[in-house]
Order: structure tokens, then C-alpha cells, then sequence
């Protein structure tokens, strides 16, 4: 397991002895995640691996503070999570693209900013900017209900970037998506988040978009979800259709299944790692 | 013109079947041979209604502002009461039972009652009757608008830290809207049914309903039922008016082919943030 090091980056995320459990203290008490220590560094790009349940999307809603954790600490660079939601230090993204159906394509990018207390004009010139970076110049006066569900993920992206926050948080936003449109959305994220230096962290259940996306991939056990790998991919700055073939890139996918495979057993669980693809 | 192409395709497929309806009431009659002080035939109506119009034109128009005075009065009242009831859950858990309750009691019942109250020649008792029975439709609807807001965007809205009330303005408000839009084509046609149902139990002698009883106690079956013409094109023009205001209001959702991205999700995800179940 790789440690903070606070002198070669600064920590973006640190989880530090958190655990999480619902309906606490009560006789149907879950616990969803155990003695979760996690450090992300600035500029990483982070996916969450595991089977259905492990609580990888509840460990994501606790960086974003959209709930609190029974025990330990979060850190979103440098202040406490909720401190960081405050200060909108994070965009996030859902499998649900989540597009308010009443307002155009442009508005959807705006509201956030409009959250901030941002100018009109301000804010229609980052929308422009946005629409430019996702590739929907075109579709900006649209209605969210006249695009395809690649258009409408890329425009949640374009949203979740309009403040051009530090973070993106998302949780399998592509998980929608047939497998050519998933692809091209990888790629896509690649691009406009090295571009913008913004560091990542992704829920994912499939084992290629975590290797194919990811600097570290984290794989959590079953539920209660514990922290069982951290994985290191390193496919290059520039990847492309070719990674995808690449023996590294299949040796990884390897590691990781196994990594899952071996969370799998440390539990008394079935066998079989259940909702984590393969494809 | 997208809101005469609605009214077009609203009216059209009605009226074919309407045509035939008419038609083969005509036939039975003259088939048959059935007496006109049972049932007319459309004929024979026509002609009455041709002599009459004057006088059902003058009673639709009392039962019309008796039903839009309502109609008025009761979005008013039912936009404000769900406002409440989405601020205050225990007012929620106590009014909508209430709501139900008062709902239940028949017309027929209330009328008399709401005369007993006013002077027997105002137009109040109709109004308030109409109101009552409006307000409940909207309440029921607009107060789901405003709570069954998708879990994606209230999980959004409080990752951009937004207030209470920014989360009214952008995401429950507008969600709401269709659901008012819908409660308003429920309560336009229900406003005028109420409006000349009341006019059966006492009051003034004068609108719709008076006319078709006061014809039908004198065997006047055929111009009895001019003025059932006139409710059913008052009732037509309330639910055709409230069509046509919502394809004015949100002209860029007037696809009915499309529907909006996220309704699947806001009908799963949003079950559990409605406690109050409030369903129309």
C-alpha cells in the first residue's frame, strides 16, 4: 500500500481511519466500509474498484461530503470535506447524467456557476469554453432530452468542470453507455483532464476502464468494504486505441482481477467476484 | 405553429369519433321510434339548441365565470397549501388526510350547506364549491412537484453547497411546473362540472344546471339537453384553454415523442425522499 508523500505532491484526498456504517448502533446496522485509509495525490487519476455493495460509491459520497463518516477523518485538499463542498473544490458526475430536462444544454453547464454567484456574462463565456472542451459547441441552446446518452454524459462532464475544480468525483458515469460509446468517452476524459491537470477519482465495475483510465487502481472487498490493493498502472501520458492491445495493458487487467479475486476470498463470501466485468 | 398543431391534435380524433357517436344516436332514434321526451334525437336538439342559443349562451357564461372564479381561486389555494406541506412534514401528515376527507364529501351535500352560509342570490356558495374541489387537485400534484425532485439532482445541488432555497428556485419549482400544468388540465374540465353541478342544489336560478333541470321537470327533454351541449363546449373550452397555456409556458419540452431524460429515474430514486406519498 503506497503512503502519504507529502514531499514529492500534495494530497488532494486523504482518508484517514474511516469507516462508515448505516443505521448505527440499531439491530440492522451495515457496515459499509471499514478502516479506509486512502491517499490521492494532486493530478492522480484513482479508480474504485470492487463488487456490487463494497461501498466504493459510498466511499465517493463521503469525499464529497454528501454524507459523514461514522468515524475518522476525510481531507479535500488540505480543508475538511465539508469545508471543501463549501467552497465547491470538487465537480462530481453520476451514472445518471442528472441534467435538469427544463433548462438547455448551455444553463445545465451554467448552474453551478450561477451557485457561485457568478456574472452572466462570466458565466456564458465559460459555458463556451466548456461546450468547446466537450465538443458540443453546436448543441448549446439544445434541450438535454435531444441528445444522445454519450452527448448528455459529456455535457455532465462539461458541468462538472465549469468551475474548473481541483477534483472530479464520479461515480460510473459511463456505466450507461454502450461499450464503442464508453470507449470514446474514456478517451475523452483523458483528454480534457490532462489537459486540466484535475485530479481524479472514479467508481467503476469494470476491470479495462479502471486499468485503461487510472494512475492507482484501489480494489475494496466485499462488503464491509475494506481497502484489499492499490494497484499502480502506469499505460503513459499518451494513450489511444493502441493501449488497449498492449500486453501491459492485459497484465494489468490480469493484476486486477486477481487483486479482486483475492478480496473475494478474504471473506466468507460466494465465490466469484459478483458485479465486476470483465469487458 | 406548435400550439395550434396541439389544439389540432387534441381536437381532431374526438371529433371523428363524436361524428359517429352522434350518428348512430340519430338512427337508434328514428329506428326505434323513441318518444322525444325520453331521448331526443340530435336533430331535434339542434334545432331546440338554434332557438334557444341565446339563453344557454347567457347560462354559460354565468357557470363559465362561476367555474373560472373557482378555477382561479383554487390553483391560487392549492399552490399555496403545497408550498406548506412541503416545508412542514407534519402539516403534511395532518392536512392531506383532511384534504382526502373533505374531498370526499359529495357536492351534493356541501351546496346546500355553503347556501345556508351565503345569500341565496350570490354566486359565492358555486365558487367556493369550485375552489374546494380545484385546490385539492393542484395541492395533490404541485406538492409531489415540489418533494419527488430525482435523487441525482438533490445529490448534485448539495455537492454545489446550495440552500434551501436555491434548491426551491432551480430544482423543486421547476420540477413542479408539469405537475401543475397536469393538475391544471385535470381541474379546467372538473371546474366546470362542479360549477353546474352545484347550480342543482338551490341557489340562484340561473346557469347551465338550472337550465337542465328546470327544462327537464317540464318535459322540455330536447331543450334540457341544449344546455348539455353548452356545459360539454364550456368544459371543452376550459380543458382546450389549460392545453394551450401549457404549450405557451414550456414550448421547448412539447415533444411528446421524447420524454424528459430523467423521468425513469425520478420515478425510482425519488419514492423514498416522499414520505407523504402524495399521490393524485
Amino acid at each position: 500500500m503506497s503512503s502519504p508523500e507529502p514531499h514529492t505532491a500534495s494530497a488532494a484526498v486523504v482518508v484517514d481511519g474511516v469507516s462508515m456504517a448505516f443505521n448505527s448502533g440499531r439491530p440492522n446496522q451495515v457496515d459499509a466500509l471499514v478502516g479506509i485509509d486512502l491517499s490521492i495525490h494532486s493530478g492522480d487519476f484513482v479508480s474504485l474498484i470492487g463488487p456490487s455493495g463494497c461501498g466504493k460509491s459510498t466511499l465517493l459520497r463521503l469525499i464529497a461530503d454528501l454524507i459523514e463518516p461514522t468515524s475518522g477523518t476525510v481531507l479535500v485538499n488540505g480543508k475538511s470535506a465539508k469545508q471543501s463542498r463549501l467552497d465547491q473544490d470538487y465537480g462530481m458526475a453520476f451514472q445518471q447524467s442528472g441534467l435538469f430536462e427544463w433548462r438547455t444544454v448551455r444553463k445545465n453547464i451554467e448552474l453551478p456557476l450561477e451557485l457561485k454567484g457568478w456574472g452572466k456574462a462570466k458565466r456564458q463565456s465559460r459555458a463556451e469554453e466548456m461546450l468547446d472542451l466537450v465538443q458540443l459547441s453546436d448543441f448549446g441552446s439544445h434541450m438535454p432530452w435531444q441528445l444522445s446518452g454519450g452527448m448528455q454524459q459529456r455535457v455532465a462532464i462539461a458541468r462538472a468542470l465549469a468551475s474548473h475544480p481541483p477534483l472530479l468525483l464520479m461515480d460510473e458515469p459511463f456505466g450507461a453507455l454502450d461499450e464503442m460509446t464508453r470507449e470514446h468517452m474514456q478517451a475523452e476524459l483523458l483528454r480534457i483532464c490532462g489537459a486540466a491537470q484535475t485530479t481524479v477519482v472514479f467508481v467503476t465495475h469494470s476491470i479495462p476502464e479502471a486499468v485503461y483510465l487510472s494512475s492507482r487502481v484501489v480494489v475494496l472487498s466485499p462488503r464491509p468494504g475494506r481497502i484489499t490493493d492499490i494497484i499502480d498502472v502506469d499505460l503513459g501520458a499518451e494513450r489511444d486505441e493502441d493501449t488497449r492491445e498492449a500486453d501491459l495493458f492485459y497484465k494489468k487487467i490480469t493484476e486486477v482481477r486477481e487483486a479482486l479475486r483475492g478480496a473475494e476470498g478474504q471473506t466468507s463470501g460466494p465465490t466469484g467476484v459478483r458485479g465486476v466485468e470483465d469487458r | 405553429m406548435s400550439a395550434v398543431r396541439a389544439v389540432w391534435n387534441v381536437l381532431v380524433p374526438p371529433l371523428i369519433v363524436g361524428v359517429l357517436f352522434v350518428g348512430t344516436w340519430e338512427i337508434i332514434v328514428r329506428v326505434f321510434d323513441i318518444k322525444p321526451f325520453l331521448l331526443p334525437a340530435p336533430s331535434s336538439i339542434w334545432t331546440t339548441l338554434g332557438d334557444n342559443w341565446s339563453k344557454v349562451w347567457d347560462a354559460m357564461l354565468i357557470t363559465g365565470a362561476n367555474a373560472l372564479v373557482g378555477l382561479l381561486f383554487g390553483v391560487v389555494c392549492g399552490v399555496a397549501l403545497s408550498f406548506v406541506l412541503m416545508r412542514f412534514n407534519v402539516v403534511n401528515e395532518l392536512v392531506t388526510p383532511l384534504a382526502v376527507a373533505l374531498n370526499a364529501i359529495p357536492i351534493i351535500v356541501l351546496v346546500p350547506v355553503f347556501n345556508n352560509m351565503f345569500a341565496s342570490t350570490t354566486e359565492v356558495p358555486r365558487r367556493l364549491m369550485v375552489t374546494l374541489i380545484v385546490s385539492f387537485i393542484v395541492l395533490l400534484n404541485v406538492a409531489k412537484g415540489l418533494r419527488q425532485v430525482s435523487a441525482t439532482h438533490m445529490e448534485l445541488l448539495h455537492s454545489y453547497a446550495a440552500s434551501p432555497s436555491e434548491i426551491l428556485r432551480k430544482a423543486r419549482i421547476p420540477n413542479a411546473m408539469s405537475y401543475l400544468f397536469t393538475a391544471l388540465k385535470i381541474a379546467a374540465p372538473v371546474a366546470v362540472i362542479t360549477a353546474f353541478v352545484s347550480e342543482y342544489f338551490g341557489g340562484s336560478q340561473n346557469g347551465l344546471g338550472y337550465g337542465i333541470t328546470s327544462n327537464a321537470a317540464i318535459s322540455r327533454t330536447a331543450a334540457s339537453w341544449g344546455y348539455v351541449v353548452g356545459a360539454c363546449l364550456l368544459g371543452l373550452a376550459f380543458y382546450l384553454a389549460a392545453v394551450l397555456l401549457e404549450r405557451l409556458a414550456s414550448p421547448s419540452q412539447r415533444s411528446t415523442h421524447h420524454q424528459p431524460t430523467n423521468q425513469q429515474s425520478t420515478n425510482q430514486q425519488a419514492r423514498g425522499l416522499d414520505p407523504g406519498g402524495a399521490t393524485a
